[in-house]
């Protein structure tokens, strides 16, 4: 089954971010790219990005055809995403596992999430 | 055409390779490497007379170059230069199967390595059907084949066949159940994951002929496929069975379905996928879904909680309950299971509807559609609760 775990941004994560020595830094660092490369040998890993920051967000809709790109109205917002790992796994069980070893748990929490699938139950 | 041909003959290739090297993951490589030579070669120069013998020849050809590259091997190598292959015996392919579904592998390890190894899939065409990346798959395999040989699994027969093969049957109806489960995504290029287990299944079948439980699984395989078809709407929705289009289904899965389980029940000690099997069967001969034998069902389902039970089985034998004796019956039995299992809410729903208590139906309904883990099931659910409103 797919799950999606999510790492906000928020003023608590920031200002965990702002207390951490350099060192403390480059391990938070180390150990995301770490992980990563330890979901790929393992096999379970689908996807995995950061994002940047919220303010080089666009916002796109399209009213009578025409496509309108804008800056959007929601640039006080406190809480946004970060940065995600997309993984594999058999059972909810190893993706918390996994979730437990993104660094940003040890200083805020993540979110899990499943991922629908396309199965169907008939009845 | 000749990716079929190469298909049927990976195993046969890959089981008489490794059983002649007794080293199944240099013999993986190597028969991966004919069989993409013969994907290039055979289209343009036409297929050899013994495609089998041609595939066996390249594979140990590449094999031994592999080895060659192996220095601590060097010595092997002239014995193994002088004895070429000549035969494909009928167990090897029996032997590829259970090596891949070994009991130290992970279910997703052995659903890889079974699509590969048996199912001469590329590790491409296997990541498009599970929608998961390539170097994924790859390490799946490559971390499966290690796992093998940390536990020292050998390429021979084992002695406790008749345990194995249990473990063999799952992982098919995995592969299966991954074909309606991974099917989202663009079809184009994409192996259908169902049609491969059912052949791979027919293969197991071919082999074990007198296993009443693989006859039990094919069959299944065959009544589920059967309705695929009529299974979801345009938007991804799913439809339930009450309200498929019948004149969709797949009648000659249906016959090969209904006439295998026939026999098997006929003939061997029931099992859990006989009986799974059973009950498809009678929706699928169904002309319409109110000449339902429902009765038939229930007993069915009661047989199968009792062989292998479960929440599904119990919440499947509900809704045959409360079509056999009435919403309220099934509401009861429903309280009286306590069960946890997020389709609770949608067979609560259900009942709830056929009650004709609407307002708590299109709670439940709503409550079910926030639980459900499928995209076909929520749309449902939805369109259920809109229905309602």
């Amino acid at each position: 089954m797919k799950y999606l775990i999510l790492i906000q941004s928020n003023p608590r994560s920031l200002a965990a971010w702002e207390k951490m020595s350099d060192d403390e830094r480059m391990a938070f660092g180390r150990d995301h790219r770490r992980l990563s490369e330890r979901m790929a040998d393992e096999g379970v890993l689908v996807v995995s990005e950061g994002l940047a920051d919220h303010s080089l967000s666009k916002w796109v809709s399209v009213r009578d055809g025409g496509t309108i790109s804008s800056d959007g109205p929601y640039a006080e917002v406190k809480e946004h995403l970060a940065g995600f790992y997309l993984i594999d796994t058999p059972s909810l069980d190893e993706a918390i596992a996994w979730a437990a070893r993104v660094p940003d748990a040890r200083y805020t929490e993540v979110e899990v999430r499943p991922v629908l699938d396309m199965s169907g139950w008939e009845f | 055409m000749v990716e079929d041909l190469l298909r049927t003959s990976a195993p046969q290739v890959l089981a008489a390779v490794a059983r002649r090297y007794g080293d199944f993951d240099a013999a993986e490589d190597a028969v991966q490497e004919a069989l993409f030579a013969a994907s290039r070669q055979w289209p343009a120069d036409g297929i050899p007379d013994n495609p089998v013998a041609w595939l066996i020849r390249v594979a140990s050809r590449r094999l031994i170059e592999i080895v060659r590259n192996e220095r601590a091997r060097r010595r092997r190598e002239e014995s193994l230069l002088q004895d070429p292959i000549a035969c494909v015996r009928g167990d090897d392919e029996l032997t590829l199967l259970l090596l891949c579904c070994h009991p130290a592998l992970t279910p997703p390890a052995q659903v890889a390595l079974t699509l590969r190894a048996v199912g001469g899939l590329s590790t491409a065409e296997i990541a498009r059907a599970l929608l998961i990346p390539e170097k994924t798959v790859g390490q799946r395999i490559s971390r499966a084949k290690q796992r093998l040989r940390d536990v020292g699994a050998k390429f021979t027969l084992p002695g406790d066949l008749e345990a194995r093969l249990p473990g063999v049957r799952q992982t098919l109806y995995l592969i299966f159940n991954e074909g309606s489960t991974a099917s989202s995504g663009s079809a184009l290029h994409r192996v259908e994951l169902s049609a491969e287990a059912i052949r791979l299944t027919r293969q197991l079948r071919a082999l074990r002929p007198e296993d009443g439980e693989v006859a039990g699984l094919l069959a299944l395989m065959l009544l589920t496929d059967a309705r695929r078809p009529a299974r979801t709407r345009e938007d991804g929705a799913l439809v339930p069975l009450a309200e498929q289009d019948r004149a969709l289904w797949d009648r000659d899965f249906i016959a090969e379905g209904v006439a295998l389980i026939t026999d098997a029940l006929r003939r061997y000690a029931v099992g859990p996928f006989q009986v799974q099997a059973a009950i498809a069967a009678v929706h699928d001969e169904a002309p319409s879904a109110a000449e339902t034998d429902w009765p038939q069902i229930l007993e069915l389902y009661r047989l199968l909680a009792a062989l292998a039970p479960g929440p599904m089985v119990t919440l499947n034998r509900i809704v045959a309950l409360a079509e056999v004796d009435g919403p309220a019956a099934g509401l009861r039995a429903l309280d009286a299971a306590e069960l946890d299992h997020y389709r609770v809410a949608a067979v609560r729903a259900h009942l709830l509807e056929r009650a004709g208590d609407l307002g708590a139906a299109r709670e439940e309904y709503r409550r079910a559609a926030r639980l459900t883990l499928s995209l076909p099931e929520r749309r449902y659910l939805e369109a259920r609760v809109a229905r309602l409103a």
